[in-house]
């Protein structure tokens, strides 16, 4: 029995304009884990999401998911994992249920099945009054949250993230939490980027840190807590939240002057 | 996937796009109408009893068909070439099938059948619109039905292989205006090649759509100025062909992929 939901060896990937990627990431997400993959912009977070769910040609390296070799079953890879891009891409002129109930149809479900199921999740996601509007008559919050319905309606059981919360109010981004939270205690596995640290605090069981292409320090929520001292790189007192320290420690920033 | 599955997948992709077609038929289905009631009314009433007869039957009843076929081959091009564009550059829905477990062939499958209807429906309605200028001879119903899903689907096949590699919107509108205007106009929509000189007769032969024109024309008319199995034999192997590259495309993932 597999128990590892995502599993990266030597991963690369070197873009046709000569930009490097990724330089060798070597990563494992757990079963059922509340998995965040944090790092600064361009560091390749989005691109390893984007090698797992079938976006983005690697350029060298494995990837399994649930124990599926992904560049060799890339359908039989896809099937169990939902994924919620950074950027908006909801058709603004298609329906709401439409845009949920279509991505059903592209795994397998017909619309009679997806239809009850769709109006499920957005009620639980807080769209059911926007049912029959058309995505652009949505705020950018909303069409998140229509992004997060979309990636749900084929029960996935290993949900990609790629900073689902971004430009969201903060009530919105609460009640996200929540119901991230209920689904990891369903048993979805979820694995999440973020630039909002204390998201990541509050949510994950396990972190990783990626920079450059490769990931510089992994491993539970706890133990990375465990490596911030209080200081700054520069070894002035931090007045930040811990997990905010020891990122810009492992990533070599130097915080804001305030 | 199994096979129903892949069927809810494929309908899922038809059901979106005759929805779309739909809800903006004043820019799917309209303008091939408007443009060919001109031709009609040109060309048969204000033109067409000066020009008399050609193969033995009155002009206008000679462009019936070509103008038909123009109408089917533009909008099936047209249809799958700009939703392909416009899905992967513009909104970037085309992730949401990417991301799916739904296999290349049947993406390819539920994109050129949009491209059929649209390409078929415009053509049964230009003909229809014809009825209001001529009378309509019928030689082979069999080899009108033949001719009008080949093209459209040689053409909704090329129309797709232009919208997986076209990297700006120019790229899209330049080989419909460029290239298959003038290849549908040199094709013999308006005249036979019996009537041309030899050179441009002999010149005639390598434009695909002179094959095309003359096999739906024999299907009306019974008349053609080449052998319909040479026809059939250019047709097959452009959808042979054109299936092929966009099988290895969409397997490959070039033109959509980074």
């Amino acid at each position: 029995m597999e128990d590892l939901a995502l599993k990266t060896t030597d991963l690369r990937k070197t873009y046709a304009d000569g930009t490097v990627a990724l330089t060798g990431v070597t990563l494992e997400v757990p079963k059922g884990d509340f998995f965040a993959l944090l790092g600064p912009n361009g560091a390749g977070k989005s691109t390893l999401i984007g090698i797992a769910t079938g976006l983005v040609i690697p350029t060298g390296g494995a990837l399994s998911i649930f124990g599926v070799d992904a560049f060799a079953q890339p359908e039989r890879a896809r099937r169990p994992v939902g994924v919620v891009p950074q950027n908006l891409n909801v058709n603004p002129f298609e329906k709401v249920i439409d845009i949920v109930v279509n991505q059903a149809g592209y795994y397998g479900i017909p619309r009679a099945v997806a239809l009850p199921r769709a109006d499920a999740i957005l009620k639980d996601i807080g769209l059911a009054n926007k049912r029959e509007n058309i995505a652009r008559e949505l705020s950018g919050g909303m069409q998140r949250r229509l992004m997060i319905a979309r990636a749900l309606v084929h029960d996935p059981e290993f949900l990609f993230l790629d900073e689902p919360t971004a430009g969201v109010d903060v009530e919105s981004r609460r009640a996200m939490w929540t119901y991230l939270k209920t689904l990891t205690s369903k048993g979805v596995t979820i694995l999440l980027t973020t630039h909002y640290l204390e998201e990541a605090e509050q949510l994950a069981k396990h972190v990783a840190v990626i920079n450059h292409g490769t990931i510089v320090a992994q491993g539970t929520i706890d133990e990375m807590l465990a490596l911030a001292d209080g200081r700054t790189p520069e070894g002035e007192a931090f007045r930040g939240g811990k997990l905010e320290e020891v990122y810009l420690k492992l990533t070599q920033q130097a915080p804001e002057q305030n | 996937m199994t096979p129903y599955e892949k069927w809810v997948a494929y309908y899922t992709i038809i059901r979106k796009e005759v929805v779309r077609l739909l809800r903006i038929w004043p820019q799917t289905f309209l303008p091939s109408l408007v443009t060919s009631t001109l031709y009609f009314l040109i060309f048969g009433a204000f033109l067409g009893s000066r020009i008399g007869m050609v193969h033995g039957v009155p002009y206008i009843m000679f462009v019936v068909p070509g103008l038909v076929m123009l109408s089917v081959v533009m909008n099936s091009y047209m249809n799958t070439s700009f939703v392909m564009f416009q899905s992967k550059f513009f909104m970037r829905t085309i992730d949401e099938i990417l991301v799916s477990p739904t296999p290349p062939w049947v993406l390819i499958a539920g994109f050129i059948s949009g491209g059929l209807i649209r390409g078929i429906v415009t053509g049964i309605l230009v003909l229809l619109v014809a009825l209001f200028f001529t009378h309509l001879v019928i030689h082979s119903v069999a080899i009108i039905i033949l001719f009008l899903v080949l093209s459209s689907l040689v053409f909704a096949l090329a129309g797709l292989v232009n919208g997986i590699y076209a990297k700006s919107m120019d790229a899209v509108n330049i080989v419909p205006t460029f290239v298959l205007q003038p290849l549908v106009y040199l094709g013999g929509i308006f005249y036979s090649t019996a009537s041309l000189p030899p050179f441009w007769a002999s010149l005639t032969r390598f434009d695909p759509l002179f094959y095309i024109i003359n096999g739906f024309r024999y299907g009306f008319l019974g008349i053609s100025d080449i052998s319909l199995w040479v026809s059939f034999a250019v047709l097959g192997t452009l959808v042979l062909l054109l299936a092929v590259v966009n099988l290895y495309l969409l397997k490959k993932g070039l033109g959509l992929k980074q």
